[in-house]
């Protein structure tokens, strides 16, 4: 496959140079010049299929700024990436793609906000996470953290009706544009960032015509905490915890993922107990999440009895998690070389006395709500997002599933035992509201599959191989994808031998998920906004970091 | 005066020597029987119906979701009624970070609270900054922002925590006086000058 | 039957014999008037209570159980306290319709608890068009409902009266006819009579048919009539904040929630009116003994006990039902309950003419 896409791109672009990294990815370097065009041909043209965007790790290499792109085929189970690089650090520009992934839209804002590449031709370039008024741009490496710059204000953020693009002309001269976000008779309710429904503080600007929505202008950062940039401060045992604090609920898969780069790295082979006790958590902590959300949804709907059912089965799942990792939240359990400590005495039992209970918790739950005729009007044909949308908004995890996209990448890229294990992907075409919920109760039952094929067959072995006091990585770079309970978590790592990371890149699945409200929601009544957003299921603090 | 709440024992608090110097400031002031009565009624009131802001930025919101749930269900206390609007509730349980765009926001909903309002800084992040601190984004610590009466420290705080430190702020509160506004009203006015926000008058 | 005319009477002449006519009169109208604010507090009290203990038992909690016994004095702690609430003054609004509204609210809901029949000889005025004066009276919070979303200038309020007013105008026609349908058997819309009517068997058994349709389209519309979930759109927590009394605090956001919990209690008491016969206690005809032994049993147990066991029934469905969305709950009015309603009616009518009733 490498020779081939290397062969059809040096047709358009015979200046790209092409690498196998040591993450066995082709890394493909092309000019900006030629950019939008490479891209438009690895989506469109026939052979390649690259139809989805994966993320944009935007770049600081000292002298020159850019972005990697990682592309990923659907169809073929292929990844490439693409460097394009600008050496201009004064006004950086790129071309945009936001015409081809419509996610790339909102990635590209996000680089933009972090180390101000702008891109020409994305309608839309306003900062992401930080005020229209922050100076600097945090990520690049000549960024100056000091307090004076940037201070912290109860003053009133500066807000404007009015975002910034800039447009290649034919004759290419790049115009500055301020086109309006919102028209200037729009009936605009601000829902957030304190409001029960945003799951957190995420702020959506709803025009709305009567209970009917226009268009949404989903507006983040109210719990941006710069953990990539803390992360570059960091040894890499130390950047572990963070990975409790992004997506709460999927705290042991991202730890799952980030020790899998770091130990793909270093190349450190773990023992197979601590790979099982892994998945176990996973999985674990899966069902958990899964739980939260049938609750919290039902809860959003107004079917609040619902929580207390479902969060009696996640305070059993907390109650075995905390007796082995000592925390019912930030467990902080997976570590470079293994698990922080060994299971617990009870665990089996406890493990066991869970997968006794739970079918029967979810036939509760079918039975109080899905079956529900409310619950169904209101879920049924609310929010419908195609296979094809869900693939160009990067759509991964339960929700992409439930368009009919096989995305789950403990089946697409198996890691850790996953390939070992016997189960299902469970895919829904509908890509409604009612099939993004269906999936997540059936995949709590998957779930509950694994862990029974595995509590039996524990291995024997330690549960943490020797590792050296200090951690250096070789120097390079490398991206890996892990299932979280909300989707594809991606970790960038880019290393320059030293024992920090010069670049952790955490490519959250919340931000896509968050990103697509505005597409789906519009024409449907603001009491939709609630269903869909909810049945999104994206956790705040994931998508701002 | 040994001030406590039912079925918690004096000894069984941790930090009696605080709460000792308010019972002697109160005393202090002195006051007449009629107005000491009607002062214990509403204290009374007040310190047995505390209603929460639903109020949450991240992991602290979860526990404080558990918090309401069947297991440790803080209902038996009479503070399950968790209004979303900020001017019908008692205290805002700051669960999470307080990172620089959202510090006007809470701001405002801290000054959108109704009197009297109680502020309880839940985890490490609310406190001060916690595992955060050295980001670029996070306030460090809401004491700048507004007065806190109340640090649970955890990160998170278990539920029982987070139960704990709500005792604590209705114990805090059967030692202030309404009229008078002894123990309370005095430093926040105060607080409040030296922390002003443009446009809004306190 | 204990006939509690005759206490009123005692009174009215005793006080009479002291004081002239008027000054009795006046005396006795203040005397209701405390009892009856004293009542409705109490019962709101109560409500918010029980609503919550209940909650509690259908989510495998304990509810509020350390202020007095069994919690009891819970709501009277929240009382105390949102008494004492800052009252938050807005810039920008209408100031004289936002302190209009909650007392509108809880105008329409005292008036319309003082026509509920309590027992034998226990009402406050017993006149001739007591439900019709019920109907009246209980639109009147409606107004308020929409002039508190109006009145506040914000966003949330405003879509929440609107919807509010287009739930509640709507579900006012479900009401109306059902009550109509009822009337039709009862022959009278005096409120005593009304109970009178039932003292051989209740509505709900002596209209059959047309009056189970009735009573079931009763609570449906009356549990939307008080906002309650699964029609608790207007102020859908999860959509709107605290949709139309987003802005209110302290104790006129106090009336607010005290009137929902006492017009839960009036939906609950009109029904036991209409259906389960008022006051009336539980007759079966030709079983004497087992009537007389009902008897013994006073008229306001019967009249509390019903009203609270039918907001029950309305509670269960707030914590079991998700919300419907606003254009579904419009078309279930509009579609489903008027049109069955209308011709429910005209079943009632039959049934009357032809006098197939039990």
């Amino acid at each position: 496959m490498a020779a081939e896409i290397q062969e059809i791109i040096s047709k358009i672009a015979p200046d790209a140079t092409f690498e196998t990294g040591a993450d066995n990815i082709l890394t493909i370097t092309v000019p900006d010049a030629r950019w939008h065009e490479v891209a438009r041909t690895l989506r469109d043209d026939s052979a390649l299929d690259f139809d989805f965007l994966v993320t944009i790790v935007g770049m600081d290499w000292k002298t020159s700024l850019g972005c990697i792109y990682y592309l990923t085929s659907t169809r073929r189970n292929v990844t490439v990436a693409v460097k394009v690089a600008t050496d201009n650090r004064e006004n950086p520009m790129l071309h945009s793609v936001s015409d081809l992934w419509a996610i790339a839209g909102i990635f590209e804002r996000e680089v933009y906000d972090f180390f101000g590449i702008i891109f020409i031709n994305n309608p839309d370039m306003r900062r992401l996470f930080l005020n229209i008024d922050w100076k600097g741009f945090p990520l690049r490496k000549d960024y100056d953290p000091s307090p004076e710059i940037n201070p912290m204000t109860t003053e009133s953020e500066r807000q404007t009706d009015f975002t910034q693009s800039w447009v290649e002309l034919p004759d290419g001269k790049i115009e500055k544009r301020e086109p309006r976000v919102f028209e200037a008779d729009d009936f605009v309710v601000n829902i957030g960032p304190q409001h029960p429904a945003t799951h957190g503080v995420l702020r959506f600007r709803t025009a709305v015509n009567g209970e009917e929505i226009k268009k949404i202008d989903v507006y983040m950062g109210y719990i941006h905490r710069g953990i990539e940039k803390i992360c570059e401060g960091l040894t890499y045992p130390q950047t572990l915890h963070f990975m409790d604090r992004m997506d709460y609920f999927s705290a042991h898969p991202y730890h799952h993922g980030l020790c899998l780069t770091i130990e793909e790295a270093m190349g450190l082979q773990i023992s197979r107990r601590a790979q099982v006790i892994r998945v176990l958590m996973d999985e674990l902590s899966r069902i958990a999440s899964h739980c939260l959300f049938v609750g919290t949804y039902c809860m959003d709907l107004g079917a609040t009895t619902m929580l207390f059912y479902t969060l009696r089965v996640r305070e059993q799942i907390l109650d075995i998690m905390e007796r082995t990792c000592g925390a019912r939240m930030t467990f902080n359990y997976e570590c470079i070389g293994g698990v922080m400590q060994d299971l617990d005495s009870n665990f089996v039992k406890d493990v066991k006395e869970l997968l006794a209970v739970l079918p029967k918790n979810i036939r509760e739950y079918n039975k109080i709500f899905t079956g529900n005729v409310i619950a169904q009007n209101r879920l049924k044909n609310v929010g419908v997002l195609s296979r094809e949308d869900a693939i160009s908004w990067a759509v991964t995890g339960p929700s992409g599933r439930g368009s009919g996209w096989a995305c789950d990448v403990r089946k697409t890229n198996p890691y850790s035992i996953y390939s070992e294990l016997e189960f299902d992907e469970i895919v829904k075409h509908e890509g409604d509201s009612f099939a993004r919920f269906q999936v997540r109760m059936e995949e709590m039952e998957q779930s509950a599959r694994i862990i029974e094929q595995l509590i039996d067959n524990i291995p024997e072995g330690e549960y943490c191989v020797k590792v050296p006091k200090v951690i250096k990585l070789p120097e390079g770079h490398w991206f890996r994808r892990v299932e979280g309970c909300r989707g594809t978590f991606g970790v960038y790592l880019e290393s320059d031998g030293t024992v920090n990371p010069y670049r952790l890149k955490l490519a959250p699945p919340c931000l896509p998920l968050a990103a697509v409200v505005d597409h789906i929601t519009r024409g449907q009544k603001i009491a939709d906004l609630i269903t869909i957003g909810g049945s999104m299921d994206y956790i705040v603090p994931d998508m701002d970091r | 005066m040994e001030v406590t709440t039912k079925s918690m024992p004096y000894e069984a608090w941790k930090d009696n020597e605080y709460i000792e110097k308010l019972v002697d400031e109160l005393r202090a002031s002195g006051t007449n029987v009629i107005v000491g009565s009607l002062d214990k009624l509403i204290n009374w009131g007040r310190s047995n119906s505390l209603w929460p802001l639903t109020f949450a930025t991240s992991c602290c919101g979860i526990e404080f979701v558990s918090l309401g749930a069947a297991r440790y269900d803080m209902a038996r206390f009479g503070w399950e009624v968790a209004r979303s609007s900020p001017r019908q509730a008692d205290f805002m349980m700051v669960a999470g970070t307080i990172v620089h765009r959202m510090v006007p926001v809470f701001r405002r909903l801290y000054d959108q609270l109704a009197e009297p309002k109680y502020v309880i800084a839940c985890g490490s992040c609310a406190i001060s900054g916690g595992p955060f601190r050295k980001s670029y984004h996070v306030a460090k610590g809401i004491e700048d922002i507004v007065p806190v009466d109340v640090f649970v420290p955890g990160c998170p705080p278990r539920p029982e925590a987070m139960i704990y430190g709500i005792m604590q702020l209705s114990r805090k509160i059967k030692v202030e006086r309404f009229f008078g506004g002894v123990n309370r009203q005095e430093k926040q006015q105060e607080f409040l000058k030296n922390h002003p926000v443009e446009g809004v008058n306190d | 039957m204990q006939d509690f005319s005759i206490v009123t009477q005692w009174i009215h002449g005793t006080l009479t014999n002291y004081v002239p006519e008027w000054l009795a009169i006046v005396f006795e109208c203040l005397g209701i008037g405390i009892a009856l604010l004293l009542a409705y507090a109490l019962l709101a009290l109560f409500y918010i209570w029980y609503e919550r203990k209940i909650c509690a038992a259908f989510q495998c909690r304990l509810g509020p159980n350390r202020v007095g016994p069994f919690g009891l004095l819970q709501s009277f702690a929240d009382m105390f306290k949102i008494l004492i609430k800052e009252l938050i003054e807005l810039k920008n609004i209408d100031k004289f319709l936002f302190a209009l509204a909650p007392y509108l609210v809880i105008l329409a809901s005292m008036l319309a608890f003082a026509v509920l029949p309590w027992g034998n000889g226990m009402q406050i005025i017993n006149f001739n068009v007591g439900i019709f004066f019920l109907v009246a009276v209980s639109s009147i919070g409606v107004l308020g409902i929409l002039l508190a979303g109006w009145s506040s200038n914000n966003k949330f309020t405003l879509i929440g009266a609107l919807r509010s007013g287009a739930q509640m105008v709507s579900y006012e026609i479900s009401i109306g006819l059902t009550i109509i349908t009822m009337v039709a058997l009862a022959g009278t819309m005096n409120v005593a009579e009304i109970c009178q009517e039932q003292e051989r068997l209740w509505f709900i058994f002596s209209g059959h048919i047309p009056a189970i349709i009735a009573f079931v389209i009763y609570l449906i519309a009356g549990t939307a009539e008080t906002n309650r979930g699964p029609f608790d759109l207007p102020e859908a927590e999860s959509e709107l904040t605290a949709g139309y009394h987003t802005e209110y605090s302290g104790i006129h956001f106090g009336f607010f929630y005290l009137a929902e919990y006492l017009n839960l209690f009036i939906v609950g008491g009109v029904a036991s009116l209409l259906f389960l016969g008022g006051w009336m206690p539980f007759h079966i005809p030709g079983w004497e003994g087992f009537n007389a032994i009902m008897d013994w049993i006073p008229g306001i147990v019967w009249f509390l006990g019903k009203a609270i066991f039918l907001s029950f029934i309305i509670i269960w469905f707030k914590w079991t039902f998700p919300r419907l969305r606003i254009d579904q709950m419009l078309t279930l009015e509009w579609k489903y309950l008027m049109p069955i309603s209308l011709v429910n009616l005209v079943l009632m009518v039959l049934t009357v003419t032809f006098g197939w009733y039990l």
